[in-house]
């Protein structure tokens, strides 16, 4: 057999230093033997189409003899005595790297053995069986354990990683020898690999306490181990699970040289939390994990060290706090109250503590709830004891109450339900405002904001006459006792007034979002009616409220008009019918009664006012500035707006004042702008006709598309870029349908 | 432990408007079918099947002006009606007829349900407020025959008569006429000497309504107020106070005593039917099934006192029917 793979064009500058020059055919038990096991690696990495199935048969029963194992040990003595350290590392690369050659070879023929999902468990127990060795002779004399980190860490390795820490786990359990061997290994990982491996143990690691007991102070010894660690997998990383999160700080925190870390790091992270740029710009996901670090390290400190980091604590705490709520999105202001809320009660544990009024949703994470729940735990019990309390006395007090009218025949029944009846709601829209106005009386109140709305509804012609008053009055309404549903109420209000008399109603409504002294609440209120009275006059009428339309009959009657052309249809309809000759019956169709769109007429009134003003800054209200929180929502209302502006005579000059308004704020740092900007868009495209679009707003357009693209590919917040591009995908459908249908 | 009141035992849907007076006619022969009539807002008076629960027949008879009272006149064929057109109708409803006999214009615009009291065969008294405004008239029944008019004395203020209850204390002997003012008082009338025996201020609002027990000689009245005023009779024939009932919530529109005098039951503007032992004005239930004003409530005449029935009729259109305190 010719040796041609001592001169091939493959031969790389490590085979020179090959000990096997000059060898005999290679043939089974020769390669079989430890020393031709490595030379039969060279030789495939070196021998392309070289009786390649011969040298591939020799190398599968190779590894399937364990022979690897052999390998590695006699490499590890080598090392003992001072060998090439060159050569080693290229002889475990090959090791490591032997799939992917074999695989390159054989060009997908490759027999099992080389898959990697058998190939690495098989190297994973070499390792063992290795480090067992070692771990024998260790307790005779010192060998160097140098060299069997490298298989074990390469990074593409998971299957290793699955065989060997359940393996390492159990070793190391009570062996204080394994202990050692461990960490020195993890300490010998190059600095490339390190961050793989790091990671490969903490995500597998069941426990913090395992963890800590693999990879012993690594942090503090390595550099680039302290890197990923502090920095890279917390701050820069946030796709890691909870569980990798406690681990990893769980780790830090079980030793007292470690513990330092961990105080660094939750400095660290309070930072970021508290930048405003950061919660600005970083995505919500990144902010959660940020957040869940935060909660899982608060949990970790101990007195001592609150106390002594109070201060610093404190001050990123009302940072922190002050941005989040800042925040448009409702997401990072949960994030910001429950995370302020955990530092609170840490460090002042005396004196008052942060208190939100949170909702436990889906941002809140589960780490957080398991903290509440450990809280709340404890005073479930005085509770029930006072339950048991209740319902021992009930029965005592009737049966005293039995005892004493048992003197008739006649049992009364239970009458305890016997209560004082609810003020009586009032029944005409004065008497609503007079009350609202002026009423000290609480009840009265309260039923009179639970009856307006049907009020409203009930009397049109009677709510025209104080439509504006009782807008008004509504728009200043404050909740002056604790009425249930107290905000959905006053809206439902405020959407029917507006329903029913839309124009001076929209007029006002929309003046006084730009006008002084008014709270951001109410502002937002303002947006909220405007857009729920739109929805409603947009859509068509149920049968049931036709019939309201009848009830309000009297004051139409008046327009002689509307009835006429009612009997005019009919008398048309009936000519029709009479001299059409119908040849086949079909099921006669149930017709949907066409309904006029009563927004058609007022969208302007709705719209044009609200998109007028808001690059004037008040002195109360800056929606440029600070207030960016309104100006998301206005942008959002006009978005919502134009969309059901769809098939009204004013749309065109409703998507081109948008558009243009959308131009200007394109750039504006707030995610929530931006998304109700593209929506702004969205809605301009589905609801101006097409000819409409391209004809009057060609320029507008192709620079809209023009940032889309930018959009698509920069934005940091993943709904803007979704958005964006559905955008984008409707601009594509619209030419499409321009190109099928040529005008 | 006390019971939970009972739910209604069935109830009647479909009159399509408030309920205002419910009279029962269930007193007749063994295979007549038990019969409530009832006078609604629409005008309308159905006339309730209790066996089917269904309407055996509606009546149109006061120009869809609201019904406030149905009295039978002596088994379930003749019907007098009172509505708001200001009319008094007699009805022939035997053989399936439903026409309006005979009627009175009464010329008042108030909502003062007239009272009847059968004083012979076929011969009947009925107390109804006149045209002038405090005054009460007395017509024979069925020739329409002026009896008398009974005037308060001049500067009385007691203002119109609000409920009446014809009355005597034997069959034959002297009717007399309680009437409820709306300045809370009632006044105990003679219809023979056409004048007040007994004068009582009860209540300060305007009396909705009153009920007399002749064997007890008391009686009960409820008001717009928050209380219930139980009264007394003496030999003398003079109205005392005997007992003040206190109510959680204010406004009795109509007071029912069962015939055989054991149990009252109110109608309230609080939605609910209270019922009260007769005796001492015990508190036995609270009835709380409707969702509006109930406007009347009445007693079944059933012979068998097992199968007395109340009902009561509401605002919000309905007709509960109970079945309470039958085993007494």
């Amino acid at each position: 057999m010719p040796h041609r793979w001592h001169n091939g064009p493959q031969t790389c500058g490590w085979m020179e230093m090959s000990v096997s020059v000059g060898r005999p055919c290679p043939c089974a038990h020769f390669f079989l033997s430890v020393r031709r096991g490595r030379d039969s690696l060279q030789l495939l990495s070196s021998s392309p189409g070289f009786h390649l199935r011969e040298v591939v048969e020799v190398l599968e029963q190779f590894v399937q003899e364990g022979r690897i194992s052999a390998v590695m040990w006699e490499v590890c003595q080598q090392q003992a005595q001072a060998g090439s350290p060159d050569l080693q590392e290229a002889l475990l690369n090959k090791i490591v790297c032997l799939p992917d050659h074999v695989s390159n070879k054989l060009q997908g023929k490759n027999p099992p053995v080389f898959f990697p999902q058998n190939y690495f468990p098989f190297l994973g127990g070499a390792v063992i069986q290795v480090l067992q060795k070692i771990s024998d002779s260790l307790r005779g004399k010192i060998v160097s354990v140098h060299l069997v980190y490298l298989p074990v860490f390469s990074s593409t390795s998971e299957e290793i990683l699955s065989v060997l820490l359940p393996r390492l786990t159990d070793l190391t359990k009570s062996d204080c020898i394994w202990q050692r061997i461990c960490w020195r290994l993890v300490e010998c990982v190059p600095d490339r690999w390190m961050e793989a491996v790091l990671l490969g143990f903490v995500q597998r690691a069941p426990g913090a306490d395992v963890l800590s007991r693999l990879l012993g102070n690594l942090v503090v010894k390595n550099k680039k181990a302290q890197f990923v660690v502090t920095q890279k997998v917390l701050l820069l990383q946030y796709s890691h699970t909870t569980a990798v999160l406690q681990n990893l700080l769980g780790y830090l925190s079980l030793d007292s040289l470690r513990r330092a870390l961990l105080i660094k790091v939750l400095l660290e992270l309070l930072e970021t939390w508290g930048s405003s740029s950061a919660v600005k710009h970083s995505p919500p996901e990144q902010q959660q994990y940020i957040s869940k670090a935060i909660l899982i390290c608060l949990s970790h400190l101990k007195e001592h060290e609150i106390e002594s980091y109070r201060e610093e604590l404190l001050t990123s705490m009302m940072e922190g706090v002050k941005c989040h709520l800042d925040s448009s999105l409702p997401q990072i202001r949960c994030l910001g109250m429950i995370v302020a809320e955990s530092i609170s009660s840490k460090i002042n544990t005396d004196g008052p503590v942060l208190k939100f009024q949170v909702k436990a949703d889906a941002a809140l994470p589960s780490v957080l709830e398991s903290n509440k729940k450990s809280c709340t735990a404890a005073p479930v019990m005085p509770d029930d004891e006072s339950d048991a309390e209740k319902n021992i006395y009930t029965p005592q007090t009737n049966s005293y109450l039995y005892f004493f009218y048992s003197d008739d025949d006649l049992i009364p029944y239970d009458m305890s339900e016997d209560k004082e009846l609810k003020v009586k709601a009032p029944v005409y829209i004065r008497d609503c405002i007079e009350v609202l106005t002026g009423s000290e009386d609480v009840d009265k109140w309260d039923t009179t904001v639970k009856a307006l709305e049907s009020l409203v509804r009930k009397n049109p012609a009677a709510t025209r006459e104080v439509s504006v008053e009782l807008a008004k009055i509504l728009l200043h309404l404050e909740e002056k006792t604790c009425t249930e549903g107290f905000g959905e109420l006053r809206q439902r209000a405020q959407v029917a007034v507006l329903t029913t008399d839309p124009i001076p109603v929209a007029k006002y409504l929309t003046s006084q979002f730009y006008s002084l002294n008014y709270s951001l609440r109410q502002r937002i209120d303002i947006l909220d009616v405007l857009v729920l009275a739109a929805q409603e006059l947009s859509y068509p009428k149920s049968h049931g409220k036709t019939k309201h339309a009848g009830a309000q009959k009297p004051c139409i009657q008046l327009l002689p008009g509307s009835d006429s052309s009612k009997d005019w249809r009919r008398i048309v309809d009936e000519r029709i019918k009479s001299k059409t000759r119908r040849f086949a019956m079909g099921r006669s169709q149930v017709e949907v009664a066409a309904v006029p769109n009563e927004f058609s007429s007022v969208a302007g009134h709705f719209f044009f006012p609200l998109i007028q003003h808001f690059d004037r800054p008040l002195t109360t209200f800056d929606l440029l500035g600070e207030d960016h929180l309104v100006l998301g929502r206005l942008v959002h209302t006009l978005a919502i707006l134009m969309y059901l502006a769809v098939n009204t005579v004013a749309v065109t000059a409703m998507g081109k004042a948008l558009l243009e308004f959308v131009w200007a704020l394109r750039f504006h740092t707030d995610s929530y702008v931006r998304q109700g900007l593209l929506s702004c868009i969205s809605s301009v495209l589905l609801s101006v006709p097409k000819e409409r679009l391209l004809e009057d707003m060609t320029e507008e357009l192709l620079e809209t598309q023009s940032w889309l693209g930018d959009v698509v590919e920069k934005d940091p917040d993943g709904d803007c870029r979704r958005l964006a591009l559905q955008n984008l995908l409707l601009m594509e459908n619209l030419k499409k349908k321009l190109k099928a249908v040529p005008s | 432990m006390a019971l939970p009141p009972p739910d209604p035992q069935f109830v009647l849907r479909g009159t399509s408007a408030a309920v205002h007076t419910l009279h029962f006619s269930c007193g007749g022969q063994e295979r007549d079918v038990p019969i409530l009539f009832s006078g609604s807002e629409n005008g309308f008076i159905h006339v309730w099947n209790l066996k089917t629960h269904r309407v055996d027949a509606a009546l149109d008879g006061h120009g869809r002006k609201s019904v406030y009272c149905v009295e039978t006149m002596g088994g379930k064929d003749r019907l007098l009606s009172q509505g708001r057109d200001q009319r008094i109708c007699l009805w022939d409803l035997a053989e399936g007829r439903t026409s309006v006999t005979d009627s009175v214009f009464t010329e008042n615009v108030g909502f003062c349900r007239c009272s009847l009291l059968k004083v012979a065969q076929g011969r009947w008294l009925m107390a109804m407020a006149a045209k002038a405004m405090e005054e009460v008239q007395v017509l024979e029944l069925p020739s329409k025959t002026s009896v008398c008019t009974l005037k308060p004395e001049v500067g009385a203020k007691l203002g119109m008569p609000m409920c009446l209850k014809l009355w005597q204390l034997n069959f034959g002997s002297q009717p007399l006429l309680l009437a409820g003012y709306e300045d809370g008082s009632v006044i105990l009338w003679s219809l023979s000497m056409g004048k007040a025996l007994s004068q009582l201020v009860c209540h300060q609002e305007p009396v909705m309504s009153l009920d007399f027990d002749s064997e007890k000689a008391k009686g009960i009245s409820g008001s717009s107020e928050k209380v219930l005023s139980i009264w007394s009779l003496n030999e003398q024939q003079n109205l005392q106070v005997y007992k003040t009932h206190n109510l959680v919530n204010p406004g009795i529109s109509d007071i029912a005593i069962r015939p055989d005098k054991k149990i009252l039951a109110t109608a309230g503007w609080d939605h609910r039917i209270r019922i009260f032992g007769w005796k001492k004005l015990k508190p036995l239930a609270v009835l709380d099934y409707h969702t509006a004003t109930v406007h009347c409530v009445s007693f079944s005449d059933h012979k068998n006192p097992s199968e007395r029935l109340l009902a009561a009729g509401s605002k919000d259109h309905r007709i509960s029917i109970w079945s309470i305190y039958t085993q007494t």
